[in-house]
């Protein structure tokens, strides 16, 4: 009961500094897949948004590969013994972007304002936050009302990205004209967006860590074809593909060539699970006995093998095994196109066409998706695909127009960040395409979700997300269909990239170029 | 000479009738040569062609059956080629016979509004019209005929502008015919053969426009046609050249066969023309 110690980070300065000497400037060519929407990190939260604006907004921490925060905007941090208050110190000298002090009324404006309103996944956490209080300009204290094992790990940039107060404060934060020119605190500046093309960022030069960033100049290339984009790294034109951003039958033939180094690390805290959101409120999908069906009707091994060339894992219900407290403790549905048949016949299903909204990110998840239509139609469901594009496809997500639909969410190192926010009924919002989409009610569960959420004894949220797990995977409110595995492929000239957790989503700070 | 005779005379043609005949037939027959459907995984995926007896053509990045897909794909094909031709025709052909009969400021409104449609690119408006409506068959359908009937409205309205100085129509008209009626039964019926020429090519023209289409990812998902399926496989083109090669070949054949058999109708409908050519 003792091991909420009292613990403080301290970062002498010179102590990262790794042996090798750095080479100072240069450009580098990204991939982003697809266009982000906007770049503003605290409006918008998806994989290409993050990738991009990850550069230009920060947080008070960072995490490496095994989860351990890591100083960013907060230099030092120190947790009660009680686990009910943590105080931040921030890092000294840090300026906005266009020149502005960055100070603690930041930090409070950004999680108590800006992000309570915009954020619903870190309202969740921010739901055992009592108070936000700036006792000075560098000291930011978050009171919590009850302890929250997985409070330390909120601080990361997609979570809780520092949003400047003096550029927001009392607008209409949606519709904030700046929102097109984004001022973070980050290591690269805004410079251009050229819609369908590219979005260009350049060194910020009063980047509070001397000497950083190495890079002059980053530019994230929008190239709408996956052949191309290929082909693109080939020429050299490109150096760095993002995980995901190449087909993956591409992926052995681009690793293979010369000077071409690939990595799998750097998606730990996100730990990519993929599923297909079922509309629990109407029709069939709402009779447990269909979802189910639906998960023995598909063969996710063959999708691994086939449209994933293998990467992956197949997944057994809402938690990832990468993470903590994984269980596969709960009922296996293995491909059994009879057993969806009886489950289906039992139901009475009258054959009511289903739509299917894939994930606009490209072939692979096309192909997935006629995959999953044409098991399913091998069972007696018809499927109708809707096609749509990424803006399209938040919408719908957002405003429960869909039956199915694809996605995959990630999970943050902790069920309680990452995956209670998709299954307790006090996530169910319209408008966002993250939280409980799929309309879910199980008031047990969610009175388990929170007590393993803030008990303080690691083996008893095991012991209470086992049990969580087993339920909840009987009642099938979405498809759980793989744990995604995505290999970032680069030109071994480009130092350094993957650091963190996170991966290149912050990446570019410690980034270099071997000249 | 017969008809017939005088369109046999262009070995073209008839080799184009014979192609034809048999991407209808195939078409027609999917369903008892596939039953399982084109989008059945059948196989491993990346099976190459001429590997497997019971798969001639592989398969493709799911293991789905290329023969499969061929045969489905052309009825798909065929049925938007033929319907949207259909539309074109039913919204050109009258309003270019209305514009030519009565000249003047019908004649006036009906050509400032199909040069509207003209000025834009087909294939942008193709695109637009089916992007605002959501990629159906349908749609896709209505899109193409929207995009083709300009021609058709042209080419009527100069064939009855013609037509209506001629002496047979002075005489129904002096007969105390209709204005309607003399258009419908006297003037369009010898306009026919240009406008049957024309559509045989605007059909593979709208063969080609799906293709288009559905290749740049904006066709019905949930229909196998020949553009899908090399819209699909160009991510792959250099390690599977079989899956954008087949469809290909026959968007080649067929559209070619629909060329040729305009070509020989337009023999035979024209015998004249045929000699002062050659």
């Amino acid at each position: 009961m003792n091991f909420l110690k009292t613990t403080t980070f301290l970062i002498a300065a010179g102590m990262a500094q790794p042996l090798l000497a750095q080479d100072v400037g240069g450009r580098i060519d990204i991939v982003v897949q697809p266009e982000p929407p906007s770049l503003m990190l605290g409006l918008v939260q998806n994989g290409p948004t993050q990738q991009v604006a990850g550069d230009i907004y920060e947080s008070l921490l960072r995490y490496n590969t095994d989860l351990e925060p890591q100083p960013s905007l907060a230099k030092s941090w120190d947790i009660s013994e009680d686990g009910l208050t943590y105080t931040f110190q921030l890092q000294e000298g840090v300026k906005w972007h266009d020149g502005e002090p960055f100070t603690s009324a930041d930090v409070v404006f950004s999680a108590d304002v800006f992000l309570r309103e915009t954020h619903a996944r870190l309202r969740s956490s921010l739901a055992y936050v009592a108070s936000i209080e700036a006792p000075d300009d560098l000291t930011v204290v978050f009171k919590l009302r009850e302890p929250f094992g997985p409070f330390i790990g909120i601080f990361e940039g997609g979570t809780m990205p520092m949003i400047p107060k003096h550029i927001y404060e009392g607008t209409d934060f949606a519709n904030n004209e700046m929102n097109a020119t984004p001022i973070g605190t980050g290591p690269f500046k805004f410079e251009s967006w050229e819609k369908g093309s590219f979005i260009h960022l350049v060194k910020n030069e009063d980047y509070y860590l001397e000497g950083k960033p190495y890079l002059d100049e980053v530019y994230y290339r929008v190239i709408p074809d996956a052949a191309s984009r290929a082909v693109a790294f080939e020429t050299g034109e490109v150096d760095v593909l993002p995980g995901g951003s190449v087909e993956n039958w591409d992926v052995p033939r681009l690793t293979e060539m010369e000077n071409v180094c690939s990595t799998g690390k750097g998606w730990e805290f996100f730990a990519p699970h993929s599923w297909m959101w079922l509309n629990n409120r109407e029709g069939a999908m709402a009779d447990v006995r269909f979802r189910q069906a639906i998960m023995y009707a598909m063969d996710r091994e063959f999708v691994r093998d086939v449209v994933w060339n293998g990467f992956g894992k197949v997944a057994t219900g809402p938690v990832s095994s990468k993470t903590n407290f994984y269980s596969d403790d709960v009922t296996q549905y293995n491909y059994d196109p009879d057993k969806a048949k009886a489950l289906l016949a039992e139901m009475e299903y009258d054959g009511t066409p289903i739509r299917l909204l894939p994930l606009p990110y490209g072939e692979t998840w096309q192909r997935w998706a006629e995959a999953v239509r044409q098991n399913l139609s091998e069972v007696g469901i018809e499927v109708q695909i809707d096609a749509t594009d990424v803006a399209g496809w938040n919408e719908k997500v957002a405003q429960w127009d869909y039956d199915m639909a694809f996605t995959y969410l990630y999970q943050y190192g902790d069920p309680a960040l990452g995956v209670s926010r998709n299954y307790v009924e006090s996530q169910i919002e319209k408008g966002s395409p993250w939280n409980n989409v799929e309309g879910y009610r199980n008031p047990e569960l969610d009175a388990k979700w929170h007590t393993a959420a803030v008990s303080p004894n690691p083996d008893e949220r095991t012991e209470i997300y086992a049990q969580i797990q087993k339920e909840i995977v009987d009642d099938v409110p979405v498809a759980w269909l793989l744990e995604i595995e995505f290999p970032t492929i680069y030109n071994c000239n480009v130092q350094d990239l993957v650091t963190t957790g996170t991966g290149i989503s912050d990446g570019l700070r410690d980034a270099w170029i071997k000249q | 000479m017969s008809f017939w005779k005088r369109f046999a005379t262009n070995r073209g043609a008839v080799i184009g009738l014979i192609i034809l005949l048999a991407v209808v037939t195939i078409a027609i027959l999917a369903p008892v040569i596939y039953p399982g459907g084109p989008w059945k995984m059948v196989q491993r995926p990346f099976l190459v062609p001429f590997t497997n007896e019971a798969l001639p053509l592989g398969t493709d990045t799911l293991g789905r059956n290329v023969a499969a897909g061929l045969v489905h794909g052309a009825r798909v094909s065929l049925l938007v080629g033929l319907v949207s031709t259909v539309m074109a025709l039913l919204i050109g052909v009258p309003l270019g016979a209305l514009a030519g009969f009565y000249g003047g400021y019908v004649d006036e409104g009906a050509m400032r509004f199909t040069e509207f449609f003209q000025t834009i690119p087909n294939f942008a408006l193709a695109i637009v019209l089916v992007a605002i409506l959501q990629p159906t068959l349908g749609s896709i359908t209505l899109a193409i005929a929207i995009v083709s009937w300009p021609p058709v409205a042209r080419l009527v309205r100069a064939e009855v502008m013609s037509l209506k100085r001629r002496e047979f129509v002075e005489a129904a008209h002096l007969a105390g015919l209709s204005n309607i009626r003399i258009l419908v039964s006297e003037v369009l019926p010898n306009a026919v053969s240009p406008i049957i020429v024309m559509a045989s090519l605007m059909v593979a023209t709208a063969i080609l426009l799906e293709s288009s289409l559905s290749f740049l990812g904006l066709g019905d998902p949930n229909i196998m046609s020949w553009g899908y399926m090399i819209g699909a496989a160009r991510t792959v083109i250099r390690s599977a050249w079989w899956l954008s090669f087949f469809p290909g070949l026959a968007i080649l054949l067929t559209v070619l066969a629909l060329n040729l058999i305009g070509e020989g109708l337009n023999d035979a409908f024209n015998p004249h023309l045929k000699k002062g050519r050659t």
